[in-house]
Parts: C-alpha cells; sequence; structure tokens
C-alpha cells in the first residue's frame, strides 16, 4: 500500500475498522482452537487467547496506526469535532457564519464594483499613460451638448491637438446608441463615434480584419466602416470569420464591417461596453443638416483621449492644455455668442486628468456613494469579526474546564490548539464560501439595479480574488486569533485550578477588558453606520415626498421614430404626427394622450435667457427652460390649467407664437401677476431677430428633470409651431393594463407605416430611475445599518450574559447580603450603560467627524441633522436597553442558595 | 531457558515474517506464529502484539501484500505473501542479521 492509501485510509475509518476486527478475530478463533485442542474449556481457551493478543484496544490502536495517516486522521477527527460542536450550537455556528458571509460578500461586491469603474486599467497598452483633458471648475459655454461625459466641440478638438504638447497623439469619441432593426420595435446597439486614430492611440489590434482605415480620417464622409465589439460580433454574427465584407444597419443607414476587436476590450468607458465602432466622418450621415457636428460650433459631443510624450505626467500635462487654453479658445470661439457669451467662453481653462481606469459618466454618479457604500461594509465585516471574536471568547472560557479535563485525561497542548483551530477555522471558511457566492451574487445584483432603459450598464464581474483573498484571510486571522488566544491561555494553566471550578467572588475587570472594549467600538461603528442609514433613507423619502406637479401614475411613453423609414420631407412627418395625435387620443384603454417633446425626466432639456414683455434689452435675460406640447397635454398628465387656455390646432406656423408658463415664470417674470395676455421674449444668437412669444394660459409647477431641482421657470410651446423632428414621444394615460396599449399603440403605428420604430416606457420606472442612486445609498445602508445594529446588540447581549455568569456568585453573596432585586438590577444594567454610553459618545464623534463626507448625497437634510442623530441614538439604546434586560433579569432573578451551592 | 522474546532486537520480527512467508509461501498472522514456534523448536515465540501493527507497517512498505480468505475451517483470514520488494528487503535483512550475528559471536569469543 503506498501512502495514498493511508490518506485515503483516513476516509475509510469504518470499513478500516472492520478488517482490523475479522484479523483480530481469526487469530483469537485459532488461537482459542488450539487450546481447546489442548484440553481448555471453550470459554477459557477464549480467554487465554485474549491475554497473549495483549490489550486488544491498543493492539487494534497500534495496528490501525500503521495504516493511516496520523496527522490526517487527527485533523479530520478535528474538524469531525468542530462539525459536531457547530451543530450542537447550531445559534452560535450560524451568526457567526452568517455575519462573516455577509461582511465579506458585501465588501467584495462593491469592491469590485469600484475596482471595475474605478481602479482596473483599461485593457489597451500602457494605460497609464492615458489621459483625458476637462474643463476646470465654472467650465461654462452655451451650447447643445450630446454626451454622457464631459464633451467639446470638433472645433475645440482639433485646436487642442494641434496647440498642446503633452500628448504623443489624441483621439476623440462620442458614446451614442444605433437603432439595429429597421421596422416594429427598435432594438440598441451601443455604439462609439470616434476618430480614425481611436484603435491606434489606444494601442489595441483587431482580431478579425482591420481598425478604422486612415481613409476615414475625414471630416465627412458618405460611408465609413465599422468595427465591432468580440461580445457583438459573437451575438449577432455567431462569431463567423465572413462577417467582414457584410454590412451592418445602423439607424437606417447601411455600414460595411471592417474588424473585429479582441475579447478583452470593452471600449474606453467603464459601466458602458460598446458593440459597434464607427468613424466620426460619418456624422454626417444621420444629420439632419446633412453636413454633421463638426461644423457646428456650439455643439459638445466630443471627448478627448491622448497618449502622454514619454517622460510626461499628468501634472505637468494639466500645466500645459491650461497655459494653451486662452489660444484654444479665442480660435474656437463660437460666431453668434453675444459679448456675456464671448467674455465667459474665452475665461475658460482646460485641464488634464489620468484616464488610466478610462472616462467613465457612472464613476462620476457612483464613486463617492460606492466609496461610501463600501466603509460601511467594511465596518459591518469589523463589526461581525469583533462579534465573532467576543463570540469565541466567551465559548472559550465557558470551555476552559472542558478544556482542563482533556488535558488532565492526557491531550496534548499542540492536540488541543490544534482542535480548537479547526473550530475557528471551520466558522472562518465557511463564512468565507458562503460569503464568496453571495459576493457573485450581490455584485449582479448591484449591476442590474443601476440598470435602466436608457442607461445600459455592463460591468465585467470577473471573480476578484485579490479583495477576496484579503477578506476571508482577515476573517480567518479573527477566528484564530480569538479563537486560539484564550485557548493559548487556558492550557498554559493548570488543569486543576479550572476544574476545581474556583471562580473568584468577582470577576476580574481585567480579563474582560477586551471584550467590553469589543462591545464599545461595535456599538460606536453601528451607531455610524445608523446614523448614515437614517440619513440616506430620510433624504430619500424627502425626496419621493416632493410634489412633481404631475400624476405619474399608470402612464406610458411612447417614442416614435421616423429615422429611416424614408420620411426625410419635414411635411411627411408633420402630416404623420397629425394622423399619430388623432388616432393615438381614440385607442383602447386609453383615457388621455398627447404629444411632447422633452417627457418629463427623460434627462434631455432646453434654456434660454427671457426677457419680460418686449423691453429693450440686448443682454441680461433670466433663465427659463423649454418644452414643446401638444393639446391636451397637462389634462392627460394631471396638471392644471390655472388660466387661460390650452394650445390647440390653431396654433401653427402661421399663427402668432403663443406659450404656456408656469407659476414659477409668471412670479419671476411678471411678478405674480396673471400672466395670460403678457409677451416674453426669447434671446437669440448674435445677429438673429429674438423670438416673441404670447402668453395664453397659466399651469401649476412642474418638475423638469429631477426630484431635487429648484423650482423651475418653464414656458411651454406648441408643438405645431416647431419643424417636425426625427422622432416624436407621447404621454398615455391608461385605464387598466400599460401592456395592452402598448399592444394597441404599436399596431396603430404599424398600420400607419410598417417602418417605422417605436419605443416604450413606463413613466413611473422613468421617475424612480431618476433617483437611482439616492434608492441604492438609503437601500443598502438601511441594510447594513440594522444588522450592524442587529450584530452588536447580539454582542452586547453575549458579553453582558457571560458577565452576569461569571458573577453568579458575587450575585449571590450581594442577594445573602440583604441586596434588593433592583439593585442587583442596577448592579449590571449600570455596566451595560456604560459600554452604551462610551461606545454611543464614540459613535457620535466619528459620525459628527465624518459627515461632511456625506453631504453632497443628501438632499434637504443636514448631515448633522439632529433628528437623524437623536433617532439613531435612541434606536441603539432601546435595543441595547433590550440586550440588558434579558440577563439582567436572570440576574436579578438569582437565588442566593443555588448561586452559592454551586461552589 | 527462557524464551527469548524476539522483538527486543530491533528487525527481528521482519526478517522472521519474510522468511516465513518466502518458504511457506502465503500465510495469515496465525500461521506465522505457528510457523516460527515450530520451527524454533519451540525457542522462538513471536510476541503477538506486536506481529500485527508489523505485518501492516510491512504492507505499507510494500514488502508484503495481503487478501482475505476463507480457510477449511470457514473463517475469514487475512493471508500475507511476499513480494518483489520484500524478497530484496529479506535478502539485506539477512545479511544484517548475519554480520550481527557473526559480530556478536566474536566478541563473545575473544573478549
Amino acid at each position: 500500500m503506498a501512502w495514498y492509501r493511508r490518506l485515503q485510509n483516513v476516509f475509510r475509518a469504518e470499513q478500516v475498522d472492520d478488517e482490523l476486527n475479522s484479523e483480530f478475530e481469526f487469530h483469537l478463533a485459532e488461537t482459542a482452537d488450539r487450546f481447546v485442542a489442548e484440553g481448555m474449556s471453550q470459554e477459557e481457551a477464549r480467554r487465554k487467547a485474549r491475554l497473549r493478543l495483549g490489550n486488544y484496544l491498543v493492539q487494534k490502536e497500534r495496528t490501525r496506526d500503521m495504516d493511516v495517516a496520523g496527522w490526517l486522521d487527527a485533523t479530520r477527527a478535528d474538524l469531525a469535532y468542530a462539525v459536531r460542536q457547530a451543530k450542537a450550537n447550531p445559534g452560535f455556528a450560524a451568526i457567526a457564519v452568517l455575519s462573516l458571509a455577509l461582511g465579506i460578500g458585501a465588501n467584495t461586491a462593491i469592491f469590485q464594483l469600484l475596482d471595475a469603474i474605478r481602479l482596473r486599467g483599461l485593457p489597451v497598452k500602457d494605460p497609464s499613460q492615458l489621459a483625458t483633458v476637462q474643463g476646470v471648475k465654472d467650465f461654462y459655454i452655451a451650447g447643445w451638448y450630446a454626451s454622457r461625459n464631459e464633451a467639446f466641440s470638433y472645433a475645440q478638438m482639433n485646436s487642442l491637438a494641434r496647440h498642446q504638447h503633452a500628448f504623443s497623439d489624441m483621439l476623440t469619441f462620442w458614446p451614442t446608441r444605433f437603432n439595429l432593426s429597421t421596422g416594429g420595435q427598435s432594438r440598441y446597439a451601443e455604439a462609439l463615434v470616434v476618430s480614425s486614430n481611436f484603435f491606434d492611440v489606444l494601442g489595441v489590434t483587431p482580431v478579425v480584419g482591420s481598425g478604422i482605415p486612415d481613409k476615414d480620417d475625414k471630416v465627412a464622409c458618405s460611408s465609413g466602416t465599422a468595427v465591432l465589439s468580440y461580445a457583438f460580433w459573437q451575438r449577432e454574427f455567431g462569431g463567423q470569420m465572413s462577417v467582414i465584407g457584410k454590412t451592418i444597419s445602423l439607424d437606417g443607414h447601411r455600414f460595411p464591417i471592417g474588424g473585429v476587436m479582441p475579447r478583452s476590450f470593452f471600449g474606453v468607458e467603464p459601466g458602458h461596453g460598446f458593440d459597434v465602432a464607427l468613424p466620426l466622418c460619418v456624422d454626417n450621415v444621420f444629420s439632419k443638416d446633412g453636413k454633421g457636428r463638426a461644423f457646428n460650433e456650439t455643439a459638445f459631443w466630443l471627448t478627448p483621449i491622448g497618449r502622454l510624450k514619454p517622460g510626461w505626467t499628468i501634472e505637468r500635462a494639466s500645466v500645459d492644455v491650461r497655459n494653451q487654453s486662452p489660444a484654444i479658445f479665442r480660435e474656437t470661439l463660437p460666431s453668434d455668442y453675444r459679448a456675456e457669451g464671448v467674455k465667459s467662453y474665452l475665461a475658460n481653462k482646460f485641464k488634464a486628468a489620468s484616464a488610466s481606469a478610462g472616462v467613465s459618466s457612472i464613476r462620476r454618479g457612483y464613486e463617492n456613494p460606492l466609496w461610501i457604500l463600501l466603509a460601511i461594509t467594511g465596518s459591518v465585516l469589523l463589526i461581525a469579526c469583533a462579534n465573532l471574536a467576543n463570540l469565541l471568547l466567551a465559548r472559550a472560557s465557558a470551555r476552559e474546564r472542558e478544556m482542563a479535563v482533556r488535558q488532565a485525561v492526557g491531550a496534548s497542548r499542540p492536540r488541543l490548539l490544534m482542535q480548537l483551530l479547526s473550530e475557528s477555522l471551520l466558522l472562518a471558511v465557511a463564512g468565507a464560501a458562503l460569503g464568496f457566492s453571495l459576493a457573485q451574487l450581490l455584485s449582479r445584483a448591484l449591476v442590474a439595479f443601476l440598470n435602466t432603459a436608457d442607461n445600459r450598464v455592463e460591468v465585467p464581474l470577473g471573480v476578484d480574488w485579490h479583495i477576496f483573498g484579503f477578506l476571508a484571510a482577515w476573517a480567518a486571522i479573527t477566528c484564530i486569533l480569538f479563537g486560539l488566544a484564550p485557548a493559548l491561555r487556558a492550557s498554559g494553566g493548570e488543569p486543576v485550578a479550572a476544574m476545581r471550578g474556583s471562580r473568584t467572588a468577582t470577576a476580574s475587570r481585567q480579563r474582560n477588558g477586551l471584550r467590553r472594549m469589543l462591545v464599545v467600538s461595535q456599538v460606536a461603528l453601528s451607531l455610524v453606520l445608523l446614523i448614515a442609514a437614517l440619513l440616506f433613507s430620510r433624504s430619500l423619502q424627502k425626496l419621493l415626498a416632493t410634489n412633481l406637479g404631475f400624476d405619474s401614475r399608470n402612464v406610458l411613453l411612447a417614442t416614435v421614430t421616423t429615422k429611416g423609414a424614408g420620411m426625410e420631407n419635414p411635411d411627411r412627418r408633420r402630416q404623420l404626427f397629425r394622423d399619430l395625435d388623432s388616432h393615438v387620443a381614440s385607442l383602447g384603454n386609453v383615457i388621455s394622450a398627447a404629444p411632447i417633446l422633452f417627457p418629463p425626466f427623460s434627462g434631455s432639456g432646453w434654456n434660454d435667457s427671457v426677457h419680460a414683455d418686449n423691453d429693450a434689452a440686448r443682454a441680461g435675460g433670466k433663465e427659463a427652460w423649454f418644452n414643446r406640447v401638444g393639446p391636451k397635454y397637462f389634462a392627460t398628465m394631471g396638471t392644471p390649467l390655472l388660466a387661460g387656455r390650452d394650445v390647440d390646432d390653431h396654433d401653427d406656423m402661421k399663427a402668432p407664437k403663443v406659450a404656456l408658463v408656469n407659476r414659477a415664470f409668471a412670479k419671476r417674470f411678471f411678478g405674480g401677476k396673471n400672466p395670460v395676455g403678457r409677451s416674453f421674449r426669447v434671446e437669440a444668437g448674435e445677429g438673429k431677430p429674438d423670438s416673441l412669444y404670447q402668453v395664453v394660459g397659466l399651469v401649476g409647477d412642474t418638475k423638469y428633470n429631477e426630484f431635487s431641482e429648484e423650482q423651475r421657470c418653464i414656458a411651454f410651446l406648441p408643438l405645431t409651431q416647431d419643424d417636425p423632428g426625427d422622432d416624436r414621444n407621447f404621454v398615455l394615460r391608461a385605464r387598466g393594463s400599460l401592456g395592452a396599449v402598448q399592444s394597441a399603440f404599436q399596431r396603430e403605428v404599424n398600420t400607419l407605416n410598417p417602418n417605422l420604430l417605436v419605443d416604450f416606457r413606463v413613466m413611473d420606472v422613468q421617475i424612480q430611475d431618476s433617483v437611482l442612486r439616492e434608492r441604492l445609498m438609503s437601500n443598502l445602508s438601511l441594510v447594513f445599518g440594522i444588522l450592524a445594529a442587529c450584530l452588536s446588540t447580539l454582542g452586547l447581549y453575549g458579553v453582558i450574559s457571560y458577565m452576569v455568569a461569571r458573577r453568579r456568585t458575587e450575585i449571590g453573596i450581594r442577594v445573602a447580603l440583604g441586596a434588593t432585586r433592583s439593585n442587583v438590577y442596577t448592579l449590571v444594567a449600570r455596566d451595560a450603560a456604560m459600554m452604551v454610553a462610551s461606545g454611543l459618545f464614540v459613535g457620535f464623534t466619528v459620525a459628527l467627524l465624518l459627515s461632511r463626507y456625506a453631504e453632497s448625497l443628501l438632499f434637504e437634510l443636514k448631515a448633522r441633522d439632529p433628528l437623524t442623530l437623536l433617532l439613531a441614538g435612541s434606536l441603539l439604546t432601546i435595543t441595547a436597553g433590550i440586550a440588558t434586560m434579558l440577563p439582567a433579569r436572570r440576574a436579578a432573578r438569582l437565588e442566593p442558595t443555588t448561586a452559592l451551592r454551586e461552589e | 531457558m527462557s524464551k527469548s522474546k524476539n522483538d527486543k532486537l530491533q528487525g527481528t520480527l521482519t526478517l522472521l515474517v519474510l522468511r516465513t512467508l518466502e518458504a511457506r509461501g502465503p500465510l495469515h498472522g496465525y500461521g506465522m506464529c505457528a510457523h516460527v514456534h515450530l520451527i524454533s523448536n519451540d525457542l522462538l515465540e513471536v510476541e503477538e502484539g506486536s506481529l500485527y501493527p508489523a505485518l501492516h507497517r510491512m504492507e505499507q512498505d510494500g514488502w508484503i501484500s495481503s487478501k482475505w480468505e476463507i480457510t477449511e475451517k470457514g473463517r475469514k483470514a487475512k493471508v500475507y505473501a511476499i513480494t518483489a520488494r520484500g524478497r530484496k528487503q529479506l535478502a539485506d535483512e539477512e545479511a544484517r542479521w548475519a554480520r550481527l550475528t557473526r559480530g556478536v559471536s566474536r566478541v563473545l569469543q575473544y573478549s
């Protein structure tokens, strides 16, 4: 038998045992036979045979030792014992394992997300050399913005590339999405419209075909090469090599496919993958004017990334682009700015920032919240570890006697330590394993949570072994340290002392110092977490309680797109929209429907400078926001029409320009008087005539894009007094199910024109999505805050019960000497109160110190909100009170005779 | 003369077992005791308590192999047989034993 058989035998203990028994049985039987043959009785022969063999059990054990690997066998026995211990104490084991698992799982999940959007370098050549250029604080340029990232105009990018000295080469890109389908429901591909040097600057080479050819390095082109991402190639084209030379339809335009990028390359925006990349020159293909934004001085859409020259740092690059800023802005000054605009435009400055981890809008919105969440979950893990340490300490003291007995009957000290070690490790390993699976679930759930219809979030969530390993090791160290430390102490003592059960009348304070400190820090940490949780959830509540000014319930939002449907002629679109307007309102299950330019909370908007009535000033108008609506929009959304009339079909291109304004608008521009009959003027660009609008109606205030925005002054203009756009949004108030309305609408549109594309959204969902971050913070911090409070309450309970148990004798004597129940009660409660009070004190101090980090994420709430502080403090005090009451009552009920008799 | 307890001398038991198995072919533990007893003319007796741990150790070392058989009396017995490695070991042990006895007898003779 080789060594592995010995290992194997460890796990077939029963079989090995059986075989040994059979072998010895045979030997005994044969020996007995001989003695019988010599004339002994059967029984005597049997007895003598056994005597000759010696101590049966010892023989068996000695023989067995030859067959099994001793160290492994001992470990197996230890583990089996540990499992038995866990089974005997399921509550202890469950709390220990679960709290560890939650701590490890949540931390790993959040760290994975942070790592993906913030820390991990882009999957390109030397990502540390990459930098982006941004505007410094107070950067302000008026114009049309069309990017989720900080964006600049084509002219600015060209000028920047020429003036700067820091980068060997610069790329620019515009993230967008294109419609893949050519009729019916739209299906989107995430796209990057990029400069032709995009892949070269990044140092990424295609795995199939080629990248974007140099010939596409033009301002405009009629067609350009499409480059696919690996995932998209697999998904849409089954990974076939023949894809090169095929075409792909994007928003109804066909582009030849040139190549496929490697699997690891997800783009330059962590959190947003790309499906297809097109050269910048195709922008004109998609534009209405046929020229594209390259020629538009006030279209801001491009984000730059440069590769630093050798020896250049971000700081040096920052200084360089800052120094070049005046020249760049002078060169790119939009011609239609008025004097004020020119002044503020020229005052702008650029700076450079690292892009080694790419540029990310998700990072901007979620980096701070994620760090805060990581701090929260980190604290939970600390609390869980402290709790575990406390539990292990308590258990170790409870088992001092057991240890002493084991030692007395001959267990060696290393053997005892090994046994305790395996128990602690079992907890740590179980906790880590569960935490690992939890981390995967949680990080998926997190990404799914961040994913909305408008914002597809894709985060490559590989298992982060580093962070997981770190956390698991942290847990294991806690277990080992606190599982073993008392064991070392216990096993170092004289067994007799422990067995005698000689407890000193008053338990020594010093021995409990560590446990008290653990409880105090637990209380402090959980107070901080509770405060955070309450702050975030109260802030969310306040946000959601904001009056939107319209009723979002049971409203379906439909977007009809004419792109690629052969409707380039505006008159055809105008006719189509008129048809749609009339058909939509009469759909079954639709109470009311109306078209709108920017549906509320869509994220889009339009603002301008406005002058009340027709004052003569050329500048100095005040800001107002605009929207365009069709008839019955306000009735559909439940926004009250306070005075005047709604827009109607007579408000067409030939009629005088009219507008409805909201209360805030009326207050700001007309001093709160009835604005109907008044007029206002909107500033136009330099050299263009301003537009004058007649106010025909007054409506209630509504929110434009966010819960938290200051009430904006809004003017609603008729859709029919504008050129028809490419697409049109409808709000439909449904009776009953939104699904039925959706299919009815889809059918209606397709009968009008089968090439039209429709997109649906639920208004409520769109509105809820606008407070995604707040919901994330509120939900997670609440869960972890409560968890932390529970864990520390448990810790407090454990310590108090343990101390009551240790002080039984003392309490017995006190009661015997005449202490009343309430005296005893106070004795115990004072102890707990001391710990809780110090915990609260430390907690409040920490919370006040940290408050400024949370401030920016709160709505109408100070981070030092006294009510929240009070609430968190009293919540914790009450739970701590309950946790103390139970053991304190046990102590108060203690019969002195019982307690003293035990000694 | 008292019977010499053979396991006092390290390695003797191994030698006896291997030699017995080589001479007699496959045999169970009890058979080995009986054989040694018989051949040594009652001079040697294998201590039964030491035999089985030794057998199991030798099996782990690969010197002997084992299988279960049913004897004529209908009992289940674990029967050991010497392996090729066991024969090599036996040769070594025999040589060692010869050296040892030669050495010991010289000391007894000449000192």
